[in-house]
């Protein structure tokens, strides 16, 4: 046998396109298949094991599909907002422990996520290296934020700006890098993490700028009149919160009305989440409060329902292309006819042709599933990323 | 090896022709042509002689071995072993180099055992016939001559003791005709032997013991 690999490695090698051809159809053949099923049981898993882990979310009325996806996985899909105030009732209601979310803004291409410390406990978080936030203009990123551009604590982030021909819009606020989240498996590896007042700040509803107290050049003055000064365009705005300038940043307007796009509510027991629940359950509410699994249960519904599809569509396929590669092997025989005859006028038998033609499907059985494995492999290596791209955003 | 034919009869099914051979006799080491309009049964003889169309009526016994007495797994083993075959189109394979090609027998069959003495008679064989230096070459780098010398370096291989050639030279011009008959008769002549050559170049029947006319047999369509 090992003679009839010989030649058949030397007749694959000889036709290396016919082979080629051969070899990629099987990889298509065995690797669509598969590759759909690990990517849906990833999508599955990925996206239930953070649902079930979440247990209310409460929103402005709208889609609740953007509410789960934006909450949870950080899609770039912004729900409508709620206010601070909306927070502050799940808390008073004794129901429910509140974590606000404000998650609608990006830095270098990662969702940056304004909340509490509370999120980090309820996630269970673990920092990696460095500490938590404790001022304004601190953050800290997940674990693959920081393999990818080589993060430390100590480094910095620049949000980014959400138009870049909007020049009254949002400016871009560096931010100091003063902690690593260990990695988790979640979508908490690739997302940025600041203090809710941080990303306030980078939505204009707070700055800093030079005490005009103290200024020297009369030229910054518009107006002076006993308390009240007011200046011009001229006076500096910080777009970096440093140690010296962390005091001069204020907010105008009530906290309580500023922005969220969702508030986790954690309840204490059964009974509460039901209570909690049915507070909600107005129709004319300006808010919603949704339980997330039932949300990502629908759709994943809706996506196996497309799966299966897929996959009839990929049996039909397959069926054809195993057509089609058997086609390909009895045209190779009929076109190798003369040579059956003269090995048979050698003095061999016809099932050393069989021997040859099975030693060269072997091996082009060998190389397709060689090509397959590795594919699979950068797949599974992959597949978070790409379902976070494909399914969650 | 000698060959001895008698009373020997075939019949292809589908065509209805007939092949007719009273009697035919051919010493060892000789070397004969064979002669006669196309169509009367020269290819069919050396299939028979070699034993891959079956014996139905009468007898061949090729050396001291009745072929009519084989099942064809012995008449194959019989074939490879004994007998070499040099065919008009070469019947080279095109994915196997020159080298390759000549060792193909002994890597298709079991009756044969490649060992490093077979590849060192390959490449003696090979020079002898004066393409020892396209032995790495593919086959349709090579001139017809030298498909022609690489396919009797195959036939010979083996060391048989009976060589059939079925128009052997037919595709060639007649320098490398000459060249490819010197070296063929030199090299069977070291091995002592017999020759069975079907052949339509009458300017080369002088160089055989004997030449057996096929219109001597009467052979119908």
């Amino acid at each position: 046998m090992i003679d009839s690999f010989y030649i058949a490695w030397k007749y694959v090698r000889y036709n290396r396109i016919k082979t080629a051809l051969l070899v990629a159809s099987l990889v298509l053949i065995s690797f669509l298949p598969i590759a759909l099923h690990h990517l849906l049981n990833k999508s599955e898993h990925q996206l239930m094991s953070r649902a079930v882990s979440t247990p209310l979310l409460v929103g402005s009325q709208g889609s609740r599909m953007d509410l789960v996806m934006n909450t949870l996985y950080f899609s770039n899909d912004v729900p409508p907002l709620v206010s601070m105030k909306t927070a502050q009732e799940v808390m008073d209601s004794n129901l429910a422990g509140a974590i606000p979310m404000y998650v609608r803004y990006q830095a270098r291409g990662f969702p940056l996520i304004g909340t509490t410390l509370d999120y980090f406990d309820f996630r269970e978080l673990v920092i990696g290296k460095g500490r938590h936030f404790v001022t304004l203009g601190e953050c800290i990123i997940g674990a693959k934020v920081a393999k990818k551009y080589n993060l430390k604590p100590g480094d910095s982030l620049i949000s980014s700006p959400q138009n870049i021909f909007d020049m009254a819009g949002i400016y871009p606020l560096k931010m100091r890098i003063v902690g690593v989240l260990q990695k988790n498996d979640s979508p908490d590896d690739t997302a940025v993490f600041a203090d809710l007042k941080t990303t306030w700040i980078i939505e204009g509803l707070g700055h800093g700028h030079q005490d005009l107290g103290e200024i020297n050049d009369e030229s910054v003055l518009l107006e002076s009149s006993g308390k009240q000064i007011r200046a011009n365009a001229k006076l500096t705005y910080y777009n970096e919160i440093t140690d010296q300038n962390v005091e001069s940043f204020h907010f105008h307007g009530d906290t309580e009305k500023f922005p969220l796009t969702a508030v986790i509510a954690v309840p204490s027991d059964v009974k509460s989440e039901t209570i909690l629940k049915g507070r909600y359950l107005a129709d004319d509410g300006e808010e919603q409060i949704v339980v997330a699994s039932n949300v990502i249960n629908g759709l994943l519904d809706n996506i196996f329902r497309v799966k299966n599809i897929i996959d009839a569509v990929i049996l039909i396929v397959t069926v054809a292309m195993v057509l089609s590669v058997i086609l390909i092997f009895m045209l190779s025989l009929r076109l190798r006819k003369r040579e059956i005859e003269t090995i048979y006028n050698l003095g061999c038998s016809q099932m050393t042709t069989v021997r040859l033609v099975a030693a060269e499907v072997i091996l082009v059985g060998i190389a397709a599933a060689f090509l397959c494995g590795i594919l699979l492999f950068w797949l599974n290596v992959v597949s978070d990323d790409l379902v976070r791209r494909l399914v969650v955003q | 090896m000698a060959i001895d034919i008698q009373s020997l009869e075939f019949r292809y099914d589908r065509s209805g022709f007939r092949l007719r051979v009273p009697e035919l006799s051919v010493a060892d080491s000789e070397k004969i042509a064979v002669i006669g309009p196309s169509g009367t049964g020269k290819t069919t003889l050396l299939k028979l002689i070699a034993g891959i169309l079956p014996v139905a009526t009468g007898n061949v016994v090729v050396g001291k071995t009745k072929l009519s007495e084989l099942n064809d797994k012995k008449r194959r083993a019989f074939r490879i072993k004994n007998i070499g075959f040099v065919f008009q189109d070469f019947e080279l394979l095109d994915y196997l180099d020159v080298s390759d090609n000549i060792l193909h027998p002994y890597r298709i069959s079991h009756a044969l055992t490649l060992t490093r003495a077979v590849r060192n008679r390959a490449k003696f064989l090979a020079n002898e016939m004066g393409i020892g230096s396209k032995l790495s070459h593919y086959t349709n780098e090579l001139s017809q001559g030298e498909k022609q010398r690489a396919a009797i370096c195959r036939a010979l291989l083996t060391e048989p003791k009976l060589i059939l050639a079925d128009e052997a030279t037919g595709n060639l011009d007649p320098a490398n005709k000459e060249r490819i008959l010197d070296l063929l008769f030199r090299v069977i002549e070291n091995s002592n032997a017999a020759l069975v050559a079907v052949t339509h170049d009458h300017e080369l029947l002088g160089r055989f013991d004997r030449v057996v006319n096929f219109q001597d047999f009467i052979n119908d369509r």
